[in-house]
């Protein structure tokens, strides 16, 4: 009995609303592309994120990790304005992108959604062939009006990705019927392929084996010279491999946010080096 | 009895020291397998009793119907004499009179009144019509005697079919003694003949069952069914979308859908009311035609649409809309792209069934005057029209033997009529069906 209502106080003391905890670690950076402040996010009357602030820097790659459910697909989906499309989801606070707040109501998503591309967690190509995944979204934007031009973007966007070399003599056949890996370096291709400036990752190779892991981490390291790249992931090795700067979530908070390196080494929070020590998650 | 089994296995597993799954499975196992097979004999039983129940259906149909495919015509020497045809308008000539001059010319020996009478009514009265497109058409010489096969009454029909017995007492059947020797003598000369009844497939309504054709409700059926499709279907399919992608999760859209839900199931009746208060008073617009049938059976099939085609949309995957929304596209490109192709089968299938529905549905169409004695066939939306079913109808009511096999003839031409609706829709479907 005594033990059953300890149990519901812990309960109680975890899932009752509380004070936000203080990030630890320097939360902006010397040339930032997005600069979140104090973004919460409801869904329902349920808060998913509590008073995030970070900025996200010019030509870096920044990795999210924390345990599942702490809040990082959803803060990601802010980023681009993906949290519309559920209905119950509330925004409040401030994520300036090019010195505007993406969530003013002057903003038209469809450019900035051109702009800030997305890779989700499950592989979701477009149920057409290769090449129409790729080449569907320049073509709606109207970057593409020849054959030519298509072809060229078919090309360098799945050269990008990696994929060229496999897809090259089956462009008009169904993109489904890729592997899982090829399928998830298709949707990169179809990411890049109207030149964004920044590309949010949801766990890109969670379901892929360490050979396409390691070409998708490949292509980040390349792509990070010309994009800004927002990364979430669960693997420590992934995150310390690719990434400039780490973020740490726990339960709706931005725990510590630093240096990846740093991070790494000597975290400054208890709960951070719990998590990458493996010792909590 | 479970209960019992199940606390022998614990009990003897207990007994032996060792509980192992395994053994509860088993044990188990048979009486699954028996559960099992009990069912799919079920379903089998029930789709035998279906098959069987529908054999019957289409044999008594086809039994009752195949004779009406044939009809009876005599065959009469027609001769012309001088004046017989007007020189001027040949058209006008009284080709009832020379039919009735070549008839006693046969029959000489008929003399009486009430004897000629009888006489002619063994020759259906469209055989007049037949001289006459003859004639126009091809216009003889004076003098010449044409051999025309005329078509017989309904009752020689009967008869030659069967359908009317020659030794039942002649107070009980609708030719008597005088007109079967009449009738006996054609057959000695081989004058009276079954051929196929092209007047069935091209002819309207008309009051004698030989004159009598299903062309006219066809037609009116096309019509009817056009009109339905063309409203229902693009209606339809943007008010899913809309609901589906579009509008905002509210108590106003719960409401709609709702009275969609409801509206399905609401007798069809109802829509014949509404659509006669509001487009025939209301609108003025014209009764027993085609375009205000349709309409009223796009009201009634609009709702089946809507649900089905809701539902082929709910089955789109969201991460596809995820993905196209993730690049920037509006969402009027997710749904135009990406959304539509893949639910567009399902769409089609909830179109099928609806339409199938509005093509066998009589009851609407009854409070718009569609169910009225037209001959003509139409020829336009706004033609008085008869569609299959009420034709159906119409003729299953009415006293003539000759019009009990028209009924069931029409209905296979009202299935033949469906069949082949459907097998467009699904060739179609499977032209939108690939997938990947
Ligand atoms: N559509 C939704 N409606 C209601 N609650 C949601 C919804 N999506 C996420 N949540 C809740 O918000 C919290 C954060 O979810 P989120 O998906 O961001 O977690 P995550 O950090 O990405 O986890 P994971 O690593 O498992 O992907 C969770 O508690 C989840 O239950
Ligand atoms: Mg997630």
């Amino acid at each position: 009995m005594q033990e059953v209502l300890n149990k519901k106080n812990v309960e109680k003391r975890i899932l009752a609303p509380r004070e936000s905890r203080d990030t630890i670690g320097r939360i902006n950076v010397s040339n930032p592309r997005m600069i979140c402040r104090d973004v919460n996010v409801y869904y329902g009357d349920k808060q998913a994120i509590r008073n995030v602030s970070i900025d996200i820097g010019c030509n870096e790659v920044l990795a999210m990790i924390g345990p599942s459910g702490c809040g990082k697909s959803t803060f990601l989906r802010c980023l681009n304005r993906m949290n519309d499309t559920i209905d119950n989801c509330r925004v409040t606070g401030e994520i300036l992108f090019d010195d505007k707040d993406i969530y003013d109501s002057s903003i038209d998503v469809v450019p900035l959604r051109a702009q800030i591309g997305m890779v989700f967690q499950k592989p979701n190509p477009f149920p057409k062939t290769i090449y129409e995944n790729v080449a569907w979204a320049p073509r709606i934007h109207g970057i593409i009006e020849s054959k030519s031009d298509a072809d060229e973007i078919v090309e360098t966007s799945l050269q990008k990705a990696g994929l060229w070399g496999e897809v090259k003599d089956r462009l008009d056949q169904p993109g489904n019927g890729l592997s899982g890996g090829q399928q998830q370096r298709l949707c990169i291709a179809r990411a890049i392929a109207v030149s964004p400036e920044v590309i949010l990752m949801d766990e890109p190779c969670s379901a892929l084996d360490p050979i396409a892991t390691a070409k998708i981490e490949d292509l980040i390291e390349e792509l990070r010279t010309q994009y800004t790249i927002a990364i979430v992931t669960h693997s420590m090795q992934q995150a310390s491999r690719v990434s400039q700067r780490t973020a740490f979530f726990h339960l709706g908070d931005l725990i510590e946010v630093g240096a990846t390196e740093a991070i790494f080494t000597k975290p400054s929070h208890q709960l951070t080096e719990d998590y990458i020590t493996g010792r909590y998650g | 009895m479970i209960k019992s089994t199940k606390k022998s296995v614990v009990g003897s597993s207990a007994s032996s020291g060792r509980i192992k799954a395994i053994d509860i499975v088993n044990k188990g196992l048979k009486r699954r397998y028996r559960k099992e097979k009990r069912f799919r004999l079920y379903g089998m039983l029930s789709i035998l009793a279906s098959v069987a129940f529908l054999a019957f259906l289409l044999t008594s149909i086809v039994f009752n119907g195949y004779s009406a495919f044939l009809q009876t015509y005599i065959k009469l020497d027609v001769p012309l004499e001088a004046g017989m045809i007007d020189k001027q308008e040949p058209g006008r000539s009284d080709f009832q009179g020379i039919i009735k001059s070549a008839i006693r010319s046969y029959y000489p020996e008929v003399t009486e009144r009430q004897d000629k009478r009888e006489l002619y009514a063994l020759f259906s009265s469209g055989a007049a019509f037949q001289l006459r497109d003859t004639v126009l058409s091809n216009p003889p010489e004076e003098g010449t005697t044409l051999s025309l096969w005329v078509l017989a009454d309904d009752d020689v029909d009967m008869l030659m079919k069967g359908h009317m017995k020659r030794d039942v007492p002649e107070g009980s059947r609708r030719l008597n003694d005088k007109q079967l020797r009449w009738i006996e003598r054609l057959e000695a000369d081989k004058r009276v003949e079954k051929r196929f009844n092209t007047t069935f497939f091209s002819a309207g309504d008309s009051r004698e069952p030989e004159l009598a054709g299903i062309w006219g409700a066809v037609k009116g059926s096309i019509y009817t069914m056009l009109v339905t499709l063309a409203l229902s279907f693009p209606i339809g399919i943007c008010a899913a979308v809309y609901l589906e992608e579009f509008a905002p999760k509210n108590l106003a859209t719960d409401f709609i859908e709702v009275n969609i839900n409801n509206l399905a199931a609401v007798p069809s009746i109802v829509f014949g009311l509404l659509g006669l208060a509001v487009f025939l008073n209301f609108f003025g617009m014209p009764r027993s035609t085609p375009l205000v049938g349709g309409i009223v059976l796009m009201l009634m099939t609009l709702p089946t649409i809507i649900i089905a085609s809701r539902a082929a949309l709910k089955a789109v995957p969201p991460s596809i809309r995820e993905a196209a929304l993730g690049v920037g596209s509006s969402k009027l490109q997710v749904v135009a792209s990406h959304v539509l192709p893949l639910a567009l089968p399902g769409m089609l299938t909830g179109t099928i069934i609806g339409m199938a529905q509005a093509l066998g549905e009589t009851a609407p169409l009854l409070m718009i005057g569609m169910v009225a004695f037209i001959v003509d066939i139409p020829g336009g939306f706004t033609d008085p029209a008869a569609v299959m079913p009420v034709q159906i109808y119409l003729w299953a009511d009415s006293p003539e033997r000759a019009f009990v096999e028209r009924t069931s003839a029409a209905i296979m031409v009202l299935l033949a009529f469906l069949i082949s609706m459907n097998a467009v829709a699904v060739v179609m479907r499977k032209r939108f069906e690939r997938r990947w």
